[in-house]
């Protein structure tokens, strides 16, 4: 695994456009995005209602998911290039999500919507319809996914890296400042966990840092080599952003996501919390 | 969830009591500029937020009372301001050059 094979440019998104086998996804929270102008050809997932079980809070079931896919016209043998507003959090959480349910090709587009629209890039109104398919999920693989039992058993034996902002980590803020600060979960963040934000990860127009880059900045932020890994945030997509970096660029093992993340934990009864 | 809301307009539902707002809309050349990467910078310069303009060239956070620091970034450039903020309405314009 190497940086090309989970991640193209924008350059190489644009000479492929159209290209027979190679399906553009589209993911936001707030498909308004999409339908005021995506990459042609590209089909949207819309994060909150595409994406989550409709009455509990979890991700999808395999057969659910099978459905999504089907229905955009995805099939079990094309690229998937994703991509996304947020500088590709959702698409990240997607492509996470992609590889719990074991799709073989799939890859984020470089800087995502941001990048693409910086660069003046064309962008269409057009509705997109593709063909139904019958797409089979495999089993989840859970080796990539953390739940809240796990992370409270990390503390202090592995690396618990919180990836929100400094405010948010120390609790002076409970959620990104893009939205309202009324949460019910309480302040802070899990024993032990370092603060890596996501946002170092990047650069300002929503590209990923180079590995060099990206290598020196874990290695100085104290994150060790020798053991396993769970990232976490505040609702488990910027965790999947760094989740990608660790895993999929950098090639670390045993990286998983916990995509519970603070709503989760800062809700729990009885677990220890710092401030 | 942690996508955006909507930015920019009516301050309905807001509860300036308790929230410390900082908006604004961004400028170039004399006419707003909708769709600009706006982010929020902490007292370290560390990234918080970012949200994209409306097509009034509006921006909205939420963040806590402090030094913080708001940069635009657009096709047609970049431009920054530094601004105190308080608990309530948090004003400000960020100009391209």
């Amino acid at each position: 695994m190497s940086r090309t094979d989970v991640l193209v440019t924008v350059d190489w998104v644009q000479e492929h456009l159209g290209q027979p086998g190679i399906v553009l996804v589209e993911v936001d929270e707030d498909t308004s995005a999409y339908d005021g102008g995506h990459l042609e050809g590209a089909v949207k997932f819309d994060w909150k209602k595409d994406l989550q079980d409709p009455l509990r809070r979890d991700y999808l079931d395999k057969s659910a998911f099978e459905a999504l896919l089907s229905s955009r016209g995805i099939a079990n043998d094309d690229t998937v290039v994703l991509y996304g507003g947020n500088n590709n959090w959702f698409a990240a959480y997607a492509y996470w999500y992609f590889k719990i349910y074991g799709h073989g090709d799939v890859k984020l587009m470089d800087g995502g919507r941001k990048k693409w629209e910086l660069d003046g890039r064309p962008l269409s109104k057009d509705a997109v319809e593709r063909p139904a398919t019958s797409y089979r999920a495999a089993e989840p693989d859970l080796s990539i996914r953390a739940f809240r039992d796990e992370v409270v058993a990390a503390i202090g034996s592995k690396n618990l890296v919180d990836v929100r902002s400094p405010d948010e980590f120390s609790g002076k803020i409970l959620a990104p400042a893009h939205l309202p600060q009324e949460q019910s979960q309480k302040a802070g963040h899990v024993p032990t966990a370092i603060n890596i934000p996501w946002s170092k990860a990047a650069n300002e127009d929503g590209t990923f840092k180079s590995d060099e880059q990206l290598a020196a900045l874990y290695a100085e932020q104290g994150y060790d080599e020798s053991k396993p890994t769970i990232a976490y945030c505040r609702i488990g997509e910027r965790s999947s952003h760094t989740w990608f970096v660790l895993r999929e660029l950098l090639g670390k093992t045993d990286v998983k996501n916990y995509d519970g993340s603070w709503v989760e934990y800062g809700s729990l009864v009885g677990v220890p919390i710092e401030k | 969830m942690c996508g955006a809301p909507k930015q920019g307009g009516a301050l309905a539902g807001i509860d300036l009591s308790t929230q410390t707002v900082i908006q604004g809309s961004v400028w170039h050349d004399g006419a707003p500029v909708a769709g600009a990467y706006v982010r929020l910078l902490d007292s370290t310069d560390e990234f918080t937020a970012e949200v994209v303009t409306s097509p009034e060239g509006e921006f909205r956070f939420f963040a806590a009372p402090g030094q913080w620091k708001v940069r635009a970034l657009a096709a047609v450039g970049k431009g920054e301001r530094v601004l105190p903020a308080e608990v309530g309405l948090n004003e400000t314009t960020v100009a391209i050059s």
